[in-house]
């Protein structure tokens, strides 16, 4: 039997070109990062300087600095990681481990994949009323306010604003407010990878767990979380340098402030990076977009350092689980 | 066991099985793929619990003492009835962290206790002598034989009464497979052990007794040398000889 062949220099040719066009499309992915980089080292590299990182913002591009927003950076994302990181590897934990495969879990699993997809903003307007406003409870004028004073280990209503301690409801739009905001929107991130995690976990190892007489608590406590744990890392690592570089959110619950002052306690007002970097860069004035440019370094820097932690996390300690 | 039967969904999988298992013996089961003889080596220690689907009929106890029962506890069941997997499931801990594993869950030791306990299990799975200088290396370090009599010296740390061991040597080379079956024979004197095996060889060495089943049902149980001698079934005389399966 004779078959027809194909052209031997069809094929070739064909398959040079699947090659170069994929290269180009490499290429100018690449190239538009990397002209972005450019623009913004050249730009901004001037005004870096130490003084710009310990200066509050001022109306003079000169003497502004990033302290302000960089303290709020640290402050925001220290209370959405306490609070995302747990409950995200809980709920996963649940999903996995606990919930049995039903009509309600399949609907949450399916609510939590779409919540990965909502526009960060959305998770602006409900903070603002959840947590901002409690709803309209009691009017924002006069909140309940309450501090801790341990020197007599007494509870003072009204609180003293200056104290560590110092609490009010509703929280208005000071840092646990933005905190607790960044954790809604990595939750879902935070929750999906966390299952992954605890997915590759091999059976055999929850089955050799369960014929020694673990209760399921034990296996999951003993062998399916510390098994899966560098996992949870470095995903929680990823969805803090989400949380790290959002700026919409905040701006819903806060909308941008000039604040002199590093936060003092969870109510303190803030400001975030990405905020003071859309603030600057919106001016007329072009001292104030070198400035942001400078802000724009150091905000990368931090986020391929967060990058940079998550990829040693993973090498230094994830073990193989089976041989 | 009596009248025992189980499903998995809609399919039984074994018929009206009458078994009984002689303590301090070594009873194989043999018998094709899909005969149904790991599902009943499963049931012993309720390992089939978290399979959705799966549920039983009929009787099955230890000592008296029923094991099928919604009362049952589980947990307690696992500590009299160990089990040993196909492939060595090994957790990713040290040696000495996989040994002592069960026996942290079910008792509260002084690191004293702990330590002579792992000793005792090790040496009662041959391996104390290659592991003892490393104890705290990792358990996935150590060669497939080894690794699979760390699990049976990791089940033998919480002190079961029963050992139930799934095609313990499938996944092993020879050698590995030779140690194992000596280690069987030893352990014979203070447990009484199950072993299913696709092995007809293996069967006839380390077995006292051999169960073989063919499609959901028990066709001849005997002591091992009368049943690869003089079966009294034309199936279990046709397999044995290796005519089918």
């Amino acid at each position: 039997m004779t078959r027809p062949e194909a052209s031997p220099t069809a094929r070739t040719r064909s398959s040079h070109l699947v090659l170069v066009a994929c290269a180009l499309a490499a290429f100018i992915a690449v190239a538009a990062l990397a002209s972005l980089l450019l623009t913004i080292a050249v730009e901004g590299t001037g005004s870096l300087s130490w003084k710009f990182l310990t200066s509050f913002a001022s109306r003079k591009a000169a003497n502004a600095g990033i302290l302000a927003p960089l303290a709020g950076s640290v402050w925001v994302c220290v209370i959405c990681a306490l609070v995302a990181i747990p409950m995200g590897i809980g709920t996963a934990l649940y999903l996995e481990e606990y919930a049995k495969k039903s009509r309600l879990q399949g609907i949450i699993q399916l609510n939590i994949s779409n919540l990965a997809g909502v526009p960060s903003i959305v998770y602006g307007l409900l903070a603002l009323a959840a947590f901002v406003r409690f709803f309209g409870f009691r009017s924002g004028e006069k909140p309940l306010s309450f501090s801790i004073e341990w020197s007599e280990l007494r509870v003072l209503a009204p609180g003293n604003p200056d104290s560590f301690w110092f609490v009010q409801a509703p929280f208005g739009s000071g840092v646990l407010a933005g905190g607790l905001t960044l954790a809604l929107v990595v939750l879902p991130i935070m929750i999906t990878a966390s299952q992954e995690a605890l997915r590759a976990v091999p059976k055999s190892l929850r089955q050799a767990a369960e014929a020694l007489g673990s209760t399921h608590w034990q296996v999951a406590w003993r062998v399916t979380l510390p098994a899966a744990l560098p996992t949870m890392m470095t995903g929680a690592i990823l969805s803090i340098s989400r949380a790290l570089g959002e700026a919409a959110p905040l701006l819903v619950i806060g909308g941008f402030l000039m604040v002199l002052q590093t936060p003092t306690n969870l109510m303190s007002d803030f400001t975030v990076l990405p905020l003071q970097i859309y603030n600057w860069s919106g001016r007329p004035q072009e001292e104030f977009h070198r400035i942001a440019a400078a802000a724009i370094i150091v905000q990368l820097a931090v986020l391929l350092a967060f990058n940079a932690l998550a990829i040693f996390v993973r090498q230094a300690f994830q073990k193989p689980l089976q041989s | 066991m009596r009248r025992f039967s189980a499903w998995y969904g809609g399919h039984q999988v074994l018929q009206s099985i009458d078994l009984d298992i002689p303590e301090h013996q070594v009873c194989a089961f043999i018998g094709p793929s899909g005969c149904g003889k790991s599902t009943l080596l499963r049931w012993v220690n309720r390992m089939n619990d978290s399979i959705a689907g799966a549920r039983a009929e009929g009787s099955l106890a230890l000592h008296g003492s029923d094991l099928l029962g919604r009362g049952v506890d589980v947990v307690a069941l696992r500590r009299r009835v160990g089990m040993v997997f196909q492939k060595p499931n090994p957790f990713p801990k040290s040696i000495k962290d996989n040994v002592a594993f069960g026996a942290r869950l079910h008792y509260r030791l002084t690191r004293a206790d702990l330590d002579e306990l792992v000793e005792k299990a090790l040496r009662a799975a041959a391996l104390w002598d290659e592991v003892k200088d490393r104890l705290g290396s990792p358990a996935l370090g150590l060669s497939g034989g080894q690794q699979q009599r760390l699990c049976i010296a990791r089940a033998l740390a919480v002190d079961p009464e029963v050992l139930l061991m799934d095609e313990p040597c499938s996944a092993l080379d020879p050698r590995s497979t030779a140690s194992i079956e000596a280690l069987i024979r030893q352990l014979r004197s203070n447990y009484t052990i199950v072993i299913v095996t696709h092995n007809m060889q293996q069967a006839s060495r380390v077995s006292d007794t051999t169960a073989f089943f063919f499609e959901g049902k028990l066709i001849e149980n005997g002591t091992t040398d009368l049943l690869f001698t003089s079966p009294t079934q034309k199936q279990t005389e046709d397999y044995v000889s290796g005519r089918f399966g």
